[in-house]
């Protein structure tokens, strides 16, 4: 703030320097975004364009000379096949579980740390952690260490107290991988909840309790609308991130146990039953899965950005 | 009136050790992989589990690649190369970019940045199959390069997003001011933006590094033998091999403590950089 006032914002700019043409400055402003633009439409684009066109050709990669045009087969072929069908379920239930477990325990978590207590800090760390390990180490971690059903963690605990010694993996092979992505995934809801909790109007919330409402009401009435759109936030970006997971499902079942999300079949289908066309046209599935989302959280981020741009 | 300030502070304290108690339950499974990993096989699988069992480094000896296993070194270094220089791709094309998105903004400049988010939301298996053709076509398969260009363009998005919001944050005023003084375009840059972005363009790099060391999908797909990253190895350890837990913890943790390390020191910009600039 000091800055600006202390510069000379009411001096117009001097230029004395030779203006060049109109057409050479525009170009001069857009150059330096040029090399970043070029370089994701080859990288990201492209492929996409190239999956699409081979989504429509009848391809397996030990058959190339059998490769032909076959339209709309594959789709036909990806969305009656029981097990590319069981696979978009899987996706559905496993990224709309992680994301609700994850959101709530996060704002949970990000409520408590809203209120100052000791060592609040340590505690911030202690819970960001699970969010800094390697996906597959975690995925490792919980597989070996914490799932194992003779000599894991769960069931060292459990010894304690007399409990049963579950195979955690085989009776509930979707609710483990579900359990480790929660715990990698709340702390990245709780720091994002965190900041919305920390942006609130903290005159309006003394205004409120000066004027009696209680600590619900204040929650219920100006805590939780203030947070909605860092829910939506929160629950978009963790969409956008859990549908695409391969790391846990690959590590801790290799997809099986009726575990296998798309990613996993897509990845499955061509690198080792080499359906090309096939892979393509569920790869081109997912797409349109993502879209819905990403339209929506689009949305969301860029009602977010006008008002950080608004308020600027 | 006391009465109830003492209710309040019980009431605080309570939930102050509630939170703590949260904090511990989380990092429980963090602290029992960096116990076991310091403790002889047998003793990390026993039930109960030995928490005080006698202390040793064999696991990390055994991971290492003293007990005849393949060694990490390789795809360790692999992944230092991949992480690095693709971050530094990124840095060198965001840079540009983000200046041209913010201090000298182009005409339309939100449709341009929303642009690069949309690709991020592209899922990564819809380009793998002509990728890895292309890759297998070319001779580029197994090769780290690859991998560098393919991280690159994973980053380059949320690399964008995060430094223009930090160089929106340099106010215009200062730069004008200094043209005004005379200083051409590269020393504003240096002496003027520089020391205010920095923090940022740091914590940027950081959260790039940070996803490129992390990424399997790719790197399992399309590399092999000679360009193998850490994760890849890793997944060396999915099936059971025998009594082998204290090696796939001081792995796991080995492998982790870089991405640990960069996470706390970008402890305050990762909100920022996982939101995509969206959250401050």
């Amino acid at each position: 703030m000091t800055a600006t006032t202390t510069a000379p914002t009411a001096t117009p700019p001097v230029h004395t320097v030779r203006q060049p043409s109109d057409r050479l400055r525009a170009w001069a402003t857009r150059g330096p975004l040029l090399p970043a633009l070029v370089f994701m439409i080859a990288v990201t684009q492209l492929p996409f364009v190239a999956t699409l066109v081979i989504s429509f050709f009848d391809w397996n990669a030990l058959y190339p000379k059998a490769r032909h045009f076959t339209g709309v087969d594959n789709y036909q072929q990806v969305l009656t096949d029981a097990d590319l069908r069981q696979s978009v379920w899987t996706t559905i239930l496993l990224t709309v579980a992680v994301v609700l477990a994850s959101l709530v325990l996060g704002l949970a978590l990000a409520l408590l740390l809203d209120r100052r207590f000791r060592g609040r800090g340590v505690v911030r760390t202690l819970l960001i952690a699970p969010f800094l390990v390697v996906p597959v180490a975690a995925a490792l971690l919980w597989k070996h260490v914490l799932y194992n059903p003779e000599y894991g963690l769960l069931n060292g605990l459990l010894h304690y107290v007399g409990g049963p010694q579950p195979d955690w993996i085989s009776t509930t092979p979707l609710l483990a991988v579900e359990a480790s992505l929660v715990w990698q995934w709340t702390p990245f809801m709780m720091l994002i909840l965190l900041a919305g909790l920390q942006s609130r109007d903290q005159q309006q919330i003394e205004a409120a309790r000066v004027d009696g409402a209680s600590d619900w009401q204040i929650f219920r009435h100006l805590t939780l609308p203030h947070l909605r759109r860092y829910l939506e936030l929160g629950a978009l970006l963790g969409s956008i991130y859990i549908v695409q997971n391969f790391d846990a499902v690959f590590t801790i079942t290799s997809g099986g146990l009726g575990t296998a999300n798309l990613p996993y079949t897509v990845y499955q289908s061509f690198y080792q039953a080499h359906e090309n066309g096939l892979a393509s046209a569920a790869g081109v599935l997912v797409v349109i899965g993502s879209i819905v989302i990403a339209t929506f959280a689009l949305r969301v981020v860029s009602s977010l950005f006008r008002e950080e741009v608004g308020r600027a | 009136m006391s009465a109830t300030t003492a209710a309040v502070r019980r009431k605080g304290a309570g939930l102050g050790l509630v939170a703590w108690l949260a904090g511990i339950v989380f990092f429980l499974p963090i602290a029992w992989m960096a116990l076991t990993s310091f403790h002889s096989e047998e003793d990390a699988a026993t039930n109960p589990p030995s928490f005080t069992a006698a202390l040793t480094l064999d696991g990390y000896r055994e991971f290492f690649g003293s007990g005849g296993g393949a060694s990490p070194w390789p795809s360790l270094v692999n992944s230092v190369v991949a992480s690095l220089a693709s971050t530094l791709f990124v840095l060198l094309l965001a840079l540009p970019a983000a200046y041209a998105l913010s201090i000298r903004p182009v005409r339309k400049w939100t449709d341009v940045l929303f642009f690069f988010l949309s690709t991020k939301m592209l899922p990564v298996v819809a380009g793998l199959l002509p990728i890895y053709l292309f890759a297998k076509n070319t001779g580029m398969l197994d090769n780290i390069w690859l991998l560098v260009i393919l991280y690159t363009s994973m980053n380059l998005p949320i690399a964008v997003w995060m430094m223009q919001s930090f160089l929106a944050e340099v106010p215009v005023a200062i730069i004008e001011a200094a043209r005004v003084d005379g200083a051409r375009l590269p020393t504003v840059l240096a002496r003027v933006v520089a020391p205010i972005a920095l923090p940022g363009i740091a914590a940027t790099a950081l959260i790039c590094f940070i996803f490129s060391w992390n990424e399997l999908l790719f790197a399992r797909v399309l590399t092999g033998v000679v360009a193998e990253t850490a994760p890849v190895f890793l997944t060396g350890f999915i099936t059971s091999q025998g009594l082998f837990l204290a090696k796939v913890c001081a792995a796991s943790l080995v492998i982790s403590l870089p991405v640990l390390a960069a996470g706390f020191a970008a402890q305050d910009k990762l909100v920022q950089g996982l939101s995509l600039g969206a959250v401050k």
